[in-house]
């Protein structure tokens, strides 16, 4: 394939750049947070699977790998916790888990 | 051809994770994101890794997607499930933040001409097995024992009380 590396970056990079926009734009909403996480775990999957294809060395792949390893792990926590507290005030919005009362 | 091909799919991703990032309502974010994650894979297998891209589907695509929506589906947020939208106020420093970011990239990749490309190489599923089982075999054992925390904890999480 004949697309030079940085252009895959820079696509990686706005990917970046929109999973944290939408992290700090609905800041309010824990699934929307945990939506934005996931664009900018792939973002970071897309230049590890750039730099292994532009150098020929395994290593990347094997870092996306770990890194879907990873992300299935945060998420399957993360959605037991945003089940928790929904089922503890019946909402997802950041601001009514505002008290630091156990 | 490729080349084409991977242009096309960049604007795929970049504008299903637009309408991911800007949906009104959960589950139409999580079909776009779906639909950006496909286009991802595919990029992955231009890239010459087919079994990133599989696992990109199958785990991605398949397996963390429907997690959200099962929990978006079971959670009754309101009727209908429209989230509140961010106001202005919430948007502006978000935008603020990506037009740094995005500004940054494009001067460094317009000032620095990039070194000319051999292309892209192919690594073979061989390669990649024989470096995970025996240079990462370490690395394996602490995800797979990650992976069971996480398990015991989202059962911890979730069970009733």
């Amino acid at each position: 394939m004949s697309v030079p590396l940085y252009h895959v970056v820079i696509l990686a990079a706005i990917l970046f750049s929109m999973g944290l926009g939408c992290v700090i734009a609905w800041r309010a909403n824990v699934i929307m947070m945990l939506i934005g996480i996931e664009i900018m775990l792939n973002a970071v999957m897309l230049t590890f699977v750039a730099g292994s294809a532009q150098w020929g060395i395994a290593d990347g792949q094997i870092f996306s790998l770990m890194l879907i390893a990873l992300t299935s792990a945060e998420v399957s926590l993360a959605l037991a916790m945003v089940v928790y507290l929904h089922r503890r005030k019946q909402s997802v919005n950041t601001d009514d888990f505002d008290s630091m009362k156990g | 051809m490729e080349a084409i091909l991977f242009y096309i799919l960049a604007a795929v991703v970049l504008i299903g994770t637009m309408f991911a990032i800007t949906a009104r309502q959960a589950v139409r974010a999580i079909v776009y994101l779906v639909t950006s994650f496909f286009a991802l894979a595919l990029i992955f297998y231009l890239l010459g890794a087919p079994l990133v891209a599989a696992f990109e589907v199958i785990i991605y695509a398949g397996a963390i997607m429907v997690l959200f929506l099962f929990v978006i589906m079971m959670l009754q947020l309101g009727q209908p499930e429209k989230l509140p939208v961010p106001r202005l106020s919430d948007w502006w420093p978000a935008l603020v933040l990506m037009t740094v970011l995005m500004a940054s990239i494009v001067v460094i990749a317009a000032g620095k001409q990039p070194a000319p490309v051999p292309g892209f190489q192919q690594v073979t599923v061989r390669e990649f097995a024989l470096a995970l089982f025996t240079r990462f075999g370490v690395a394996i054992e602490i995800i797979s024992m990650q992976l069971l925390f996480a398990l015991v904890g989202a059962l911890y999480l979730g069970r009733r009380r």
